[in-house]
Protein backbone atom coordinates (compact mmCIF):
# COMPACT_ATOMS: atom_id res chain seq x y z
CA UNK A 1 0.00 0.00 0.00
CA UNK A 2 2.86 2.31 1.10
CA UNK A 3 4.58 1.48 -2.31
CA UNK A 4 1.88 1.97 -4.34
CA UNK A 5 0.99 5.37 -2.78
CA UNK A 6 4.88 6.59 -2.62
CA UNK A 7 4.90 5.92 -6.47
CA UNK A 8 1.12 6.41 -7.99
CA UNK A 9 0.52 9.68 -5.91
CA UNK A 10 3.60 11.05 -4.56
CA UNK A 11 2.53 14.65 -3.51
CA UNK A 12 -0.56 12.83 -1.40
CA UNK A 13 2.20 10.92 0.47
CA UNK A 14 4.09 13.67 1.28
CA UNK A 15 1.06 15.39 2.56
CA UNK A 16 -0.80 12.72 4.07
CA UNK A 17 -1.16 14.09 7.27
CA UNK A 18 -2.60 17.20 5.55
CA UNK A 19 -5.20 15.27 3.72
CA UNK A 20 -6.41 13.29 6.92
CA UNK A 21 -6.51 16.37 8.78
CA UNK A 22 -8.48 17.91 6.08
CA UNK A 23 -10.57 14.89 5.79
CA UNK A 24 -11.55 14.87 9.76
CA UNK A 25 -12.06 18.68 9.32
CA UNK A 26 -14.89 18.12 6.85
CA UNK A 27 -15.80 15.40 8.63
CA UNK A 28 -16.49 17.14 12.06
CA UNK A 29 -18.31 19.65 9.91
CA UNK A 30 -20.15 17.72 8.42
CA UNK A 31 -22.05 15.63 11.44
CA UNK A 32 -21.69 18.95 13.60
CA UNK A 33 -23.50 21.26 11.19
CA UNK A 34 -25.46 18.09 9.84
CA UNK A 35 -27.01 17.40 13.59
CA UNK A 36 -28.18 20.68 13.92
CA UNK A 37 -29.56 21.11 10.14
CA UNK A 38 -31.42 17.35 10.77
CA UNK A 39 -32.92 19.00 13.97
CA UNK A 40 -33.89 22.70 13.06
CA UNK A 41 -34.94 21.13 9.30
CA UNK A 42 -37.33 18.82 10.70
CA UNK A 43 -39.05 21.33 13.22
CA UNK A 44 -39.55 23.71 10.12
CA UNK A 45 -41.01 20.99 8.00
CA UNK A 46 -43.64 20.32 10.52
CA UNK A 47 -44.19 23.63 11.11
CA UNK A 48 -44.61 24.55 7.54
CA UNK A 49 -47.17 20.92 7.23
CA UNK A 50 -48.91 21.49 10.35
CA UNK A 51 -49.70 25.47 10.30
CA UNK A 52 -50.50 25.97 6.29
CA UNK A 53 -54.10 26.13 5.06
CA UNK A 54 -56.18 23.57 6.05
CA UNK A 55 -53.21 21.78 7.82
CA UNK A 56 -53.43 19.79 11.35
CA UNK A 57 -53.21 23.39 13.34
CA UNK A 58 -53.83 26.34 10.60
CA UNK A 59 -51.65 29.12 11.63
CA UNK A 60 -51.05 31.36 8.53
CA UNK A 61 -48.69 33.52 10.61
CA UNK A 62 -46.17 31.34 11.61
CA UNK A 63 -46.50 29.03 8.17
CA UNK A 64 -45.86 32.64 6.61
CA UNK A 65 -42.87 33.61 8.76
CA UNK A 66 -41.21 30.35 8.24
CA UNK A 67 -42.02 29.88 4.53
CA UNK A 68 -40.54 33.55 4.38
CA UNK A 69 -37.34 32.89 5.57
CA UNK A 70 -36.56 29.81 4.24
CA UNK A 71 -37.26 31.01 0.25
CA UNK A 72 -34.73 34.33 1.56
CA UNK A 73 -32.09 31.85 2.82
CA UNK A 74 -32.23 29.39 0.20
CA UNK A 75 -32.05 32.03 -2.87
CA UNK A 76 -28.41 33.04 -1.65
CA UNK A 77 -25.46 31.24 -2.61
CA UNK A 78 -23.66 29.15 -0.43
CA UNK A 79 -20.23 31.28 -0.57
CA UNK A 80 -22.36 34.75 -0.68
CA UNK A 81 -23.86 33.32 2.60
CA UNK A 82 -20.31 32.63 3.66
CA UNK A 83 -18.98 35.66 3.88
CA UNK A 84 -22.58 37.62 4.53
CA UNK A 85 -22.95 35.41 7.97
CA UNK A 86 -19.28 36.12 9.20
CA UNK A 87 -20.47 39.06 11.58
CA UNK A 88 -23.56 37.03 12.69
CA UNK A 89 -20.99 33.75 13.29
CA UNK A 90 -18.70 35.57 15.32
CA UNK A 91 -20.56 37.55 17.66
CA UNK A 92 -22.17 33.99 18.13
CA UNK A 93 -19.42 31.40 18.50
CA UNK A 94 -16.82 33.95 19.04
CA UNK A 95 -15.04 33.42 15.63
CA UNK A 96 -15.26 33.32 11.87
CA UNK A 97 -12.57 30.68 10.77
CA UNK A 98 -11.66 27.37 11.14
CA UNK A 99 -14.41 24.45 11.92
CA UNK A 100 -15.94 26.47 14.54
CA UNK A 101 -16.81 29.67 12.11
CA UNK A 102 -18.24 27.18 9.52
CA UNK A 103 -20.87 25.37 11.26
CA UNK A 104 -23.38 27.82 11.18
CA UNK A 105 -23.35 29.23 8.00
CA UNK A 106 -23.79 25.58 7.00
CA UNK A 107 -26.69 25.42 9.05
CA UNK A 108 -27.97 28.36 7.44
CA UNK A 109 -27.23 26.93 4.07
CA UNK A 110 -28.43 23.44 5.00
CA UNK A 111 -31.89 23.87 6.83
CA UNK A 112 -33.63 25.46 3.82
CA UNK A 113 -33.06 23.09 1.53
CA UNK A 114 -34.28 20.66 3.92
CA UNK A 115 -37.34 22.23 5.16
CA UNK A 116 -38.55 22.10 1.87
CA UNK A 117 -37.59 18.44 1.33
CA UNK A 118 -39.01 17.55 4.91
CA UNK A 119 -41.81 19.39 3.48
CA UNK A 120 -42.66 17.61 0.48
CA UNK A 121 -41.90 14.04 2.08
CA UNK A 122 -44.67 14.79 5.13
CA UNK A 123 -47.01 16.29 2.52
CA UNK A 124 -46.65 12.68 0.84
CA UNK A 125 -48.82 11.28 3.90
CA UNK A 126 -52.01 10.75 2.63
CA UNK A 127 -55.10 12.77 3.81
CA UNK A 128 -57.07 9.57 4.73
CA UNK A 129 -54.51 8.41 7.12
CA UNK A 130 -54.65 11.86 9.29
CA UNK A 131 -58.64 12.23 9.02
CA UNK A 132 -58.40 8.39 10.43
CA UNK A 133 -56.27 8.95 13.85
CA UNK A 134 -58.43 12.40 14.05
CA UNK A 135 -61.55 10.25 13.95
CA UNK A 136 -59.35 7.71 16.59
CA UNK A 137 -59.07 10.96 18.79
CA UNK A 138 -55.37 12.22 17.89
CA UNK A 139 -54.41 15.36 18.62
CA UNK A 140 -52.34 17.81 17.01
CA UNK A 141 -48.94 16.07 18.79
CA UNK A 142 -50.39 12.54 18.31
CA UNK A 143 -51.42 13.77 14.68
CA UNK A 144 -47.15 14.95 14.75
CA UNK A 145 -45.59 12.17 15.99
CA UNK A 146 -47.73 8.70 15.41
CA UNK A 147 -49.28 9.70 11.88
CA UNK A 148 -46.88 12.17 9.97
CA UNK A 149 -43.63 11.77 11.13
CA UNK A 150 -44.04 7.83 11.30
CA UNK A 151 -45.07 7.05 7.92
CA UNK A 152 -43.05 9.20 6.33
CA UNK A 153 -39.89 7.57 7.51
CA UNK A 154 -38.98 6.20 4.02
CA UNK A 155 -39.28 9.50 2.12
CA UNK A 156 -37.39 11.26 4.98
CA UNK A 157 -34.67 8.82 4.99
CA UNK A 158 -34.58 9.91 1.02
CA UNK A 159 -34.90 13.51 1.74
CA UNK A 160 -32.55 13.09 4.61
CA UNK A 161 -29.69 11.25 2.15
CA UNK A 162 -30.00 13.61 -0.42
CA UNK A 163 -29.26 16.54 1.71
CA UNK A 164 -26.39 15.17 3.28
CA UNK A 165 -24.74 14.40 0.49
CA UNK A 166 -25.43 18.15 -0.64
CA UNK A 167 -23.70 19.41 3.09
CA UNK A 168 -20.74 17.47 1.83
CA UNK A 169 -20.38 19.59 -0.85
CA UNK A 170 -21.03 22.81 1.15
CA UNK A 171 -18.40 22.01 3.92
CA UNK A 172 -15.84 21.58 0.66
CA UNK A 173 -16.98 25.48 -0.14
CA UNK A 174 -16.18 26.49 3.71
CA UNK A 175 -12.69 25.97 3.23
CA UNK A 176 -13.08 29.67 1.22
CA UNK A 177 -12.85 30.79 5.00
CA UNK A 178 -10.80 29.35 6.18
CA UNK A 179 -12.55 26.36 7.84
CA UNK A 180 -9.62 23.82 6.16
CA UNK A 181 -11.55 20.31 4.68
CA UNK A 182 -11.10 18.80 1.97
CA UNK A 183 -11.95 21.26 -0.25
CA UNK A 184 -9.15 24.10 0.71
CA UNK A 185 -6.47 20.79 0.88
CA UNK A 186 -7.57 20.56 -2.72
CA UNK A 187 -7.29 23.73 -3.71
CA UNK A 188 -4.12 24.71 -1.88
CA UNK A 189 -1.94 21.65 -1.91
CA UNK A 190 -3.68 20.41 -4.80
CA UNK A 191 -4.64 23.24 -7.60
CA UNK A 192 -2.47 26.05 -6.47
CA UNK A 193 0.88 23.97 -6.44
CA UNK A 194 0.35 21.97 -9.33
CA UNK A 195 -0.56 18.47 -7.90
CA UNK A 196 -3.17 16.54 -9.98
CA UNK A 197 -2.93 13.44 -7.78
CA UNK A 198 -3.52 15.21 -4.74
CA UNK A 199 -6.89 17.00 -6.90
CA UNK A 200 -7.96 13.33 -7.97
CA UNK A 201 -7.52 11.62 -4.38
CA UNK A 202 -9.69 14.24 -3.34
CA UNK A 203 -12.39 13.51 -5.85
CA UNK A 204 -12.10 10.01 -5.10
CA UNK A 205 -12.88 9.90 -1.31
CA UNK A 206 -15.69 12.45 -1.94
CA UNK A 207 -17.04 10.11 -4.49
CA UNK A 208 -16.65 6.91 -1.88
CA UNK A 209 -18.41 8.91 0.71
CA UNK A 210 -21.21 10.32 -1.81
CA UNK A 211 -21.96 6.51 -2.70
CA UNK A 212 -21.64 5.19 1.09
CA UNK A 213 -24.29 7.83 2.29
CA UNK A 214 -26.45 7.12 -1.23
CA UNK A 215 -25.79 3.49 -0.62
CA UNK A 216 -27.31 3.63 3.21
CA UNK A 217 -30.30 5.45 2.67
CA UNK A 218 -31.81 3.38 -0.09
CA UNK A 219 -31.11 0.29 1.94
CA UNK A 220 -32.63 2.33 4.69
CA UNK A 221 -36.11 3.74 3.06
CA UNK A 222 -36.56 0.65 1.01
CA UNK A 223 -36.62 -1.61 4.41
CA UNK A 224 -38.93 1.04 6.15
CA UNK A 225 -41.38 1.29 3.17
CA UNK A 226 -44.96 -0.23 4.21
CA UNK A 227 -42.83 -1.86 7.12
CA UNK A 228 -41.02 -0.75 10.33
CA UNK A 229 -36.62 -1.48 10.53
CA UNK A 230 -37.28 -4.22 13.32
CA UNK A 231 -40.41 -5.62 13.28
CA UNK A 232 -41.87 -6.73 16.58
CA UNK A 233 -43.90 -10.25 16.54
CA UNK A 234 -46.79 -10.25 18.91
CA UNK A 235 -47.86 -13.61 20.57
CA UNK A 236 -50.90 -14.42 22.58
CA UNK B 1 -78.78 7.73 19.82
CA UNK B 2 -78.06 10.64 17.33
CA UNK B 3 -80.13 13.76 17.09
CA UNK B 4 -79.39 15.60 14.93
CA UNK B 5 -80.93 18.92 14.08
CA UNK B 6 -80.78 22.26 11.17
CA UNK B 7 -77.19 20.97 10.34
CA UNK B 8 -76.29 23.56 7.33
CA UNK B 9 -73.03 23.46 5.73
CA UNK B 10 -72.09 25.85 2.70
CA UNK B 11 -68.29 25.08 1.09
CA UNK B 12 -66.81 28.60 -0.25
CA UNK B 13 -64.75 27.76 -3.20
CA UNK B 14 -63.20 29.87 -5.97
CA UNK B 15 -65.36 28.69 -8.10
CA UNK B 16 -68.69 30.03 -5.90
CA UNK B 17 -70.26 28.83 -2.76
CA UNK B 18 -71.38 25.07 -3.01
CA UNK B 19 -74.46 23.79 -0.48
CA UNK B 20 -73.54 20.57 1.10
CA UNK B 21 -76.01 20.34 3.83
CA UNK B 22 -79.23 22.22 3.67
CA UNK B 23 -81.36 21.63 6.71
CA UNK B 24 -81.07 18.46 7.53
CA UNK B 25 -82.16 17.00 10.76
CA UNK B 26 -83.03 13.31 11.98
CA UNK B 27 -82.54 10.76 14.57
CA UNK B 28 -81.20 7.50 15.10
CA UNK B 29 -82.46 4.93 17.17
CA UNK B 30 -79.91 3.29 19.68
CA UNK B 31 -78.70 -0.31 18.04
CA UNK B 32 -79.90 0.53 14.33
CA UNK B 33 -78.86 0.32 11.61
CA UNK B 34 -79.34 3.86 9.39
CA UNK B 35 -78.38 4.41 5.80
CA UNK B 36 -77.93 7.16 4.05
CA UNK B 37 -77.83 6.87 0.32
CA UNK B 38 -77.28 9.57 -2.45
CA UNK B 39 -75.23 10.14 -5.86
CA UNK B 40 -71.71 11.28 -5.24
CA UNK B 41 -71.86 14.46 -4.03
CA UNK B 42 -74.79 15.19 -2.09
CA UNK B 43 -73.61 15.66 1.06
CA UNK B 44 -73.82 12.02 2.66
CA UNK B 45 -69.87 12.42 3.11
CA UNK B 46 -70.09 15.87 4.49
CA UNK B 47 -73.20 14.67 6.87
CA UNK B 48 -71.26 11.68 8.31
CA UNK B 49 -68.06 13.86 8.67
CA UNK B 50 -69.88 16.15 10.70
CA UNK B 51 -71.63 13.71 13.32
CA UNK B 52 -67.85 13.52 14.48
CA UNK B 53 -66.51 17.03 13.63
CA UNK B 54 -64.09 15.96 11.64
CA UNK B 55 -65.59 18.67 9.68
CA UNK B 56 -67.61 21.49 11.16
CA UNK B 57 -70.63 22.08 10.10
CA UNK B 58 -72.03 26.49 10.18
CA UNK B 59 -74.86 25.83 11.90
CA UNK B 60 -77.25 23.51 13.92
CA UNK B 61 -77.05 21.07 16.80
CA UNK B 62 -75.81 17.61 17.07
CA UNK B 63 -76.28 15.06 20.29
CA UNK B 64 -74.87 11.80 20.39
CA UNK B 65 -75.70 8.97 23.27
CA UNK B 66 -75.47 11.21 26.58
CA UNK B 67 -73.19 13.40 25.58
CA UNK B 68 -74.29 16.95 25.44
CA UNK B 69 -75.37 18.79 23.02
CA UNK B 70 -73.14 20.06 20.30
CA UNK B 71 -74.28 23.31 19.10
CA UNK B 72 -73.22 25.11 16.04
CA UNK B 73 -72.47 28.90 16.17
CA UNK B 74 -70.44 30.45 12.81
CA UNK B 75 -69.42 27.38 12.27
CA UNK B 76 -67.64 26.69 15.39
CA UNK B 77 -68.76 23.73 18.20
CA UNK B 78 -69.84 25.11 21.47
CA UNK B 79 -71.08 22.96 24.45
CA UNK B 80 -73.36 25.37 27.00
CA UNK B 81 -72.94 28.32 25.23
CA UNK B 82 -68.79 27.91 25.11
CA UNK B 83 -66.57 27.11 22.30
CA UNK B 84 -65.99 23.42 22.55
CA UNK B 85 -61.91 22.53 23.65
CA UNK B 86 -59.94 20.68 21.17
CA UNK B 87 -59.54 17.73 24.09
CA UNK B 88 -63.43 17.72 24.15
CA UNK B 89 -63.80 17.17 20.27
CA UNK B 90 -60.68 14.41 20.78
CA UNK B 91 -62.97 13.29 24.02
CA UNK B 92 -66.08 13.02 21.57
CA UNK B 93 -64.19 11.76 18.34
CA UNK B 94 -62.71 8.45 20.88
CA UNK B 95 -66.42 7.81 21.46
CA UNK B 96 -67.14 7.67 17.89
CA UNK B 97 -65.70 4.66 15.30
CA UNK B 98 -65.42 5.49 11.69
CA UNK B 99 -64.32 3.13 8.99
CA UNK B 100 -63.22 4.58 5.47
CA UNK B 101 -63.80 3.30 1.93
CA UNK B 102 -60.29 3.65 1.36
CA UNK B 103 -59.06 1.79 4.72
CA UNK B 104 -56.91 4.92 6.01
CA UNK B 105 -54.66 1.88 7.91
CA UNK B 106 -51.15 3.26 8.97
CA UNK B 107 -48.79 1.53 6.37
CA UNK B 108 -45.51 1.26 8.95
CA UNK B 109 -47.63 -0.36 11.82
CA UNK B 110 -48.50 -4.49 11.54
CA UNK B 111 -51.85 -5.08 12.17
CA UNK B 112 -51.82 -6.06 15.51
CA UNK B 113 -50.58 -2.49 16.14
CA UNK B 114 -52.93 -0.42 14.29
CA UNK B 115 -55.81 -1.78 16.21
CA UNK B 116 -54.15 -0.91 19.24
CA UNK B 117 -53.60 3.04 17.74
CA UNK B 118 -56.56 4.37 19.53
CA UNK B 119 -56.06 2.64 22.55
CA UNK B 120 -52.39 3.83 23.59
CA UNK B 121 -51.47 7.16 24.60
CA UNK B 122 -54.81 7.15 26.95
CA UNK B 123 -53.70 5.98 30.22
CA UNK B 124 -54.88 2.07 29.78
CA UNK B 125 -51.67 -0.11 30.61
CA UNK B 126 -50.28 -2.36 28.04
CA UNK B 127 -51.43 -5.98 29.34
CA UNK B 128 -55.50 -4.18 29.01
CA UNK B 129 -54.00 -3.12 25.49
CA UNK B 130 -52.92 -6.33 24.26
CA UNK B 131 -55.67 -8.44 25.87
CA UNK B 132 -58.10 -6.03 24.47
CA UNK B 133 -56.21 -6.54 20.61
CA UNK B 134 -56.67 -10.36 20.66
CA UNK B 135 -60.34 -10.17 21.16
CA UNK B 136 -60.59 -7.49 18.36
CA UNK B 137 -58.28 -9.68 16.09
CA UNK B 138 -61.04 -12.49 17.55
CA UNK B 139 -63.78 -10.58 16.61
CA UNK B 140 -62.85 -9.80 13.02
CA UNK B 141 -61.19 -13.13 12.11
CA UNK B 142 -57.73 -12.06 12.10
CA UNK B 143 -55.53 -13.57 14.41
CA UNK B 144 -53.22 -15.16 12.29
CA UNK B 145 -52.12 -11.62 10.65
CA UNK B 146 -51.31 -9.63 13.98
CA UNK B 147 -47.73 -9.13 12.89
CA UNK B 148 -48.63 -8.60 9.26
CA UNK B 149 -48.48 -5.21 7.87
CA UNK B 150 -51.38 -3.64 5.86
CA UNK B 151 -49.84 -3.77 2.16
CA UNK B 152 -49.63 -7.93 2.57
CA UNK B 153 -53.97 -7.66 3.13
CA UNK B 154 -56.44 -8.46 0.94
CA UNK B 155 -59.10 -5.25 0.74
CA UNK B 156 -61.69 -7.13 2.64
CA UNK B 157 -59.02 -7.89 4.91
CA UNK B 158 -58.13 -4.55 5.40
CA UNK B 159 -61.12 -2.83 6.04
CA UNK B 160 -61.73 -6.08 8.93
CA UNK B 161 -58.57 -4.52 10.48
CA UNK B 162 -59.87 -0.90 10.29
CA UNK B 163 -63.51 -2.07 11.70
CA UNK B 164 -61.18 -3.71 14.70
CA UNK B 165 -59.64 -0.69 14.96
CA UNK B 166 -62.60 1.76 14.94
CA UNK B 167 -64.16 -0.62 17.81
CA UNK B 168 -61.40 -1.19 19.89
CA UNK B 169 -62.68 1.67 22.17
CA UNK B 170 -65.84 0.43 22.85
CA UNK B 171 -67.24 3.08 20.99
CA UNK B 172 -71.18 2.55 21.05
CA UNK B 173 -71.64 4.49 17.43
CA UNK B 174 -70.08 3.58 13.99
CA UNK B 175 -69.71 5.86 11.31
CA UNK B 176 -69.36 3.92 7.93
CA UNK B 177 -67.99 6.30 4.95
CA UNK B 178 -68.62 4.27 1.55
CA UNK B 179 -66.89 1.06 3.14
CA UNK B 180 -67.68 -0.98 0.80
CA UNK B 181 -67.30 0.29 -2.46
CA UNK B 182 -63.75 -0.18 -2.93
CA UNK B 183 -64.21 -3.72 -2.43
CA UNK B 184 -65.08 -6.84 -5.33
CA UNK B 185 -69.13 -8.29 -4.48
CA UNK B 186 -67.24 -11.06 -2.03
CA UNK B 187 -65.56 -8.92 0.05
CA UNK B 188 -68.14 -6.64 0.41
CA UNK B 189 -70.75 -8.96 1.36
CA UNK B 190 -68.25 -10.56 4.37
CA UNK B 191 -67.94 -6.98 5.45
CA UNK B 192 -71.52 -6.36 5.47
CA UNK B 193 -72.20 -9.22 7.60
CA UNK B 194 -69.85 -8.53 9.91
CA UNK B 195 -71.36 -5.22 10.29
CA UNK B 196 -74.63 -6.61 10.76
CA UNK B 197 -73.29 -9.12 13.20
CA UNK B 198 -71.85 -6.52 15.42
CA UNK B 199 -74.82 -4.78 15.58
CA UNK B 200 -76.83 -7.37 16.80
CA UNK B 201 -74.26 -9.03 19.17
CA UNK B 202 -72.82 -5.79 20.43
CA UNK B 203 -75.86 -3.58 19.48
CA UNK B 204 -73.84 -0.96 18.34
CA UNK B 205 -75.36 1.61 16.27
CA UNK B 206 -74.23 2.22 12.66
CA UNK B 207 -74.39 5.16 10.72
CA UNK B 208 -73.57 4.00 6.88
CA UNK B 209 -73.30 6.16 3.65
CA UNK B 210 -73.86 4.31 -0.04
CA UNK B 211 -74.49 5.22 -3.30
CA UNK B 212 -75.41 1.61 -3.26
CA UNK B 213 -79.08 0.83 -2.76
CA UNK B 214 -78.10 -2.92 -2.24
CA UNK B 215 -75.83 -2.10 0.76
CA UNK B 216 -78.79 -0.53 2.26
CA UNK B 217 -81.05 -3.25 1.67
CA UNK B 218 -78.42 -5.52 3.03
CA UNK B 219 -78.49 -4.08 6.78
CA UNK B 220 -80.41 -1.37 7.21
CA UNK B 221 -83.01 -0.86 9.04
CA UNK B 222 -84.02 3.01 8.15
CA UNK B 223 -82.78 4.84 5.32
CA UNK B 224 -82.27 8.71 4.47
CA UNK B 225 -81.88 9.35 0.78
CA UNK B 226 -79.82 12.65 0.39
CA UNK B 227 -79.89 15.28 -2.71
CA UNK B 228 -78.40 18.46 -2.89
CA UNK B 229 -77.32 18.87 0.73
CA UNK B 230 -81.11 17.81 1.95
CA UNK B 231 -82.63 14.70 2.86
CA UNK B 232 -85.60 14.71 0.54
CA UNK B 233 -87.38 10.83 1.87
CA UNK B 234 -86.41 9.50 5.14
CA UNK B 235 -87.90 6.08 6.45
CA UNK B 236 -88.53 2.20 7.02
CA UNK B 237 -85.82 0.60 4.63
CA UNK B 238 -89.08 -1.91 3.97
CA UNK B 239 -91.38 1.12 3.27
CA UNK B 240 -89.19 3.12 0.81
CA UNK B 241 -88.40 -0.08 -1.14
CA UNK B 242 -92.11 -1.40 -1.42
CA UNK B 243 -93.27 2.57 -2.21
CA UNK B 244 -90.66 5.32 -2.60
CA UNK B 245 -92.29 8.71 -2.98
CA UNK B 246 -88.93 11.02 -3.92
CA UNK B 247 -88.25 10.66 -7.58
CA UNK B 248 -84.72 10.12 -6.71
CA UNK B 249 -85.95 7.32 -4.25
CA UNK B 250 -87.50 5.68 -7.15
CA UNK B 251 -84.50 5.44 -9.11
CA UNK B 252 -82.36 4.10 -6.03
CA UNK B 253 -85.11 1.27 -5.95
CA UNK B 254 -85.68 0.74 -9.36
CA UNK B 255 -81.43 0.32 -9.53
CA UNK B 256 -81.44 -2.43 -6.96
CA UNK B 257 -84.56 -4.65 -8.32
CA UNK B 258 -85.18 -6.31 -11.39
CA UNK B 259 -87.88 -4.29 -12.23
CA UNK B 260 -86.27 -1.35 -12.36
CA UNK B 261 -85.13 -2.86 -15.69
CA UNK B 262 -88.46 -2.21 -17.06
CA UNK B 263 -87.61 1.34 -17.27
CA UNK B 264 -84.80 1.14 -19.15
CA UNK B 265 -86.61 -0.84 -21.70
CA UNK B 266 -89.36 2.00 -22.07
CA UNK B 267 -86.52 4.22 -22.56
CA UNK B 268 -84.84 2.23 -25.54
CA UNK B 269 -88.27 1.27 -27.00
CA UNK B 270 -87.40 -2.63 -26.24
CA UNK B 271 -90.05 -4.66 -28.16
CA UNK B 272 -90.97 -6.17 -24.80
CA UNK B 273 -92.10 -3.08 -23.32
CA UNK B 274 -94.44 -2.18 -26.34
CA UNK B 275 -98.46 -2.30 -25.88
CA UNK B 276 -101.66 -2.46 -27.80
CA UNK B 277 -104.39 -0.39 -27.76
CA UNK B 278 -106.97 -1.08 -24.78
CA UNK B 279 -103.81 -3.24 -22.89
CA UNK B 280 -101.76 -1.69 -19.54
CA UNK B 281 -98.70 -1.79 -18.85
CA UNK B 282 -98.43 -2.43 -15.05
CA UNK B 283 -96.04 -2.59 -12.15
CA UNK B 284 -97.83 -4.29 -9.17
CA UNK B 285 -95.81 -4.36 -5.80
CA UNK B 286 -97.17 -7.01 -3.70
CA UNK B 287 -96.70 -6.04 0.28
CA UNK B 288 -95.89 -7.98 3.38
CA UNK B 289 -99.26 -10.19 3.56
CA UNK B 290 -100.38 -10.72 0.56
CA UNK B 291 -96.80 -12.69 -0.89
CA UNK B 292 -97.88 -15.72 -2.03
CA UNK B 293 -100.99 -15.77 -1.56
CA UNK B 294 -103.62 -16.31 -5.15
CA UNK B 295 -104.06 -12.87 -5.49
CA UNK B 296 -103.21 -13.21 -9.18
CA UNK B 297 -104.96 -16.21 -9.73
CA UNK B 298 -108.55 -15.19 -8.42
CA UNK B 299 -107.92 -11.61 -9.64
CA UNK B 300 -108.08 -12.93 -13.03
CA UNK B 301 -110.82 -15.33 -12.60
CA UNK B 302 -113.20 -13.03 -10.70
CA UNK B 303 -112.71 -9.83 -13.36
CA UNK B 304 -111.46 -11.39 -16.02
CA UNK B 305 -108.33 -9.84 -16.93
CA UNK B 306 -105.63 -10.87 -18.35
CA UNK B 307 -101.73 -10.50 -17.31
CA UNK B 308 -98.85 -11.09 -19.28
CA UNK B 309 -95.85 -11.63 -17.30
CA UNK B 310 -92.65 -9.64 -18.50
CA UNK B 311 -90.92 -9.56 -15.36
CA UNK B 312 -90.87 -10.47 -11.86
CA UNK B 313 -88.85 -10.02 -8.60
CA UNK B 314 -89.44 -11.27 -4.84
CA UNK B 315 -87.42 -10.80 -2.39
CA UNK B 316 -86.93 -10.55 1.63
CA UNK B 317 -86.28 -7.04 3.18
CA UNK B 318 -85.79 -6.99 7.20
CA UNK B 319 -87.57 -10.74 6.88
CA UNK B 320 -90.22 -10.03 5.04
CA UNK B 321 -91.11 -10.70 1.38
CA UNK B 322 -91.64 -8.14 -0.87
CA UNK B 323 -92.24 -9.15 -5.00
CA UNK B 324 -93.18 -7.41 -8.36
CA UNK B 325 -94.67 -7.76 -11.27
CA UNK B 326 -94.46 -5.46 -14.34
CA UNK B 327 -96.68 -6.97 -17.09
CA UNK B 328 -99.44 -6.19 -19.69
CA UNK B 329 -102.82 -5.90 -18.11
CA UNK B 330 -105.92 -6.45 -20.97
CA UNK B 331 -109.20 -7.40 -20.99
CA UNK B 332 -112.43 -5.76 -21.76
CA UNK B 333 -112.78 -2.13 -20.23
CA UNK B 334 -114.96 -2.56 -17.41
CA UNK B 335 -113.26 -5.98 -16.42
CA UNK B 336 -109.54 -4.14 -16.27
CA UNK B 337 -110.62 -1.41 -14.21
CA UNK B 338 -112.61 -3.77 -11.89
CA UNK B 339 -109.36 -5.62 -11.56
CA UNK B 340 -107.01 -2.90 -10.82
CA UNK B 341 -109.86 -2.01 -8.00
CA UNK B 342 -109.38 -5.65 -7.09
CA UNK B 343 -105.87 -5.48 -7.13
CA UNK B 344 -105.95 -2.45 -4.66
CA UNK B 345 -108.21 -3.98 -2.29
CA UNK B 346 -105.91 -6.85 -1.65
CA UNK B 347 -102.85 -4.80 -0.80
CA UNK B 348 -101.38 -4.82 -4.05
CA UNK B 349 -100.39 -1.30 -5.13
CA UNK B 350 -100.91 -0.91 -8.95
CA UNK B 351 -98.84 1.37 -11.19
CA UNK B 352 -99.61 2.30 -14.70
CA UNK B 353 -96.47 2.91 -16.31
CA UNK B 354 -98.11 3.06 -19.63
CA UNK B 355 -101.26 3.29 -21.00
CA UNK B 356 -102.84 2.19 -24.31
CA UNK B 357 -106.59 2.64 -23.58
CA UNK B 358 -108.58 5.70 -24.77
CA UNK B 359 -108.74 8.53 -22.47
CA UNK B 360 -112.20 8.94 -21.32
CA UNK B 361 -111.69 5.72 -19.60
CA UNK B 362 -109.23 7.58 -17.29
CA UNK B 363 -105.81 6.56 -15.88
CA UNK B 364 -105.21 4.78 -13.01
Amino acid sequence: MEEFLKTAAPNLWTYRDKFLKSFSATFEMFWKAGLIAFAIGLLFGVLLVATKKEGIRQNLMVYQVVNAVVNVFRSIPFIILLIFLIPLTRAVVGTAINVKGAILPLVFGAVPFYTRQVEVALSGVDAGKIEAARSMGSGTAGLIFRVYLREAVPDLIRVTTVTAISLIGLTTMAGAVGAGGIGSFAINYGQNQNHPDIVNACVIILLLVTFLLQSIGNLLARRTFNRTLFVRNRGK
Amino acid sequence: MIEVRHLNKTFHLKTGDVTALEDVSFRVEKGSVFGVIGYSGAGKSTLVRCLNLLEYPDSGEIQIGDGKTVALRNGQPTIDGRKMTGREQSAMRRGIGMIFQQFNLLDRLTVFDNIAYPLQHTGRNRKDIEKRVWELLELVALTEKANVFPSQLSGGQKQRVAIARALAANPPLLLSDEATSALDPEATESILSLLKDLNRKLGITIVLITHEMAVVKRIADRVAVMEDGRIVEEGNVYDIFSNPRAEISKRFVASSSLLGKMDSLIRENAELAEIREGEMLVRLVFEKECVGEHVLTSAAKETGIDLNLLLADAEYLQGRPLGGIVGILSGAPESVEKGLSYLREHHVRCEVIRNGRVPQNGGA
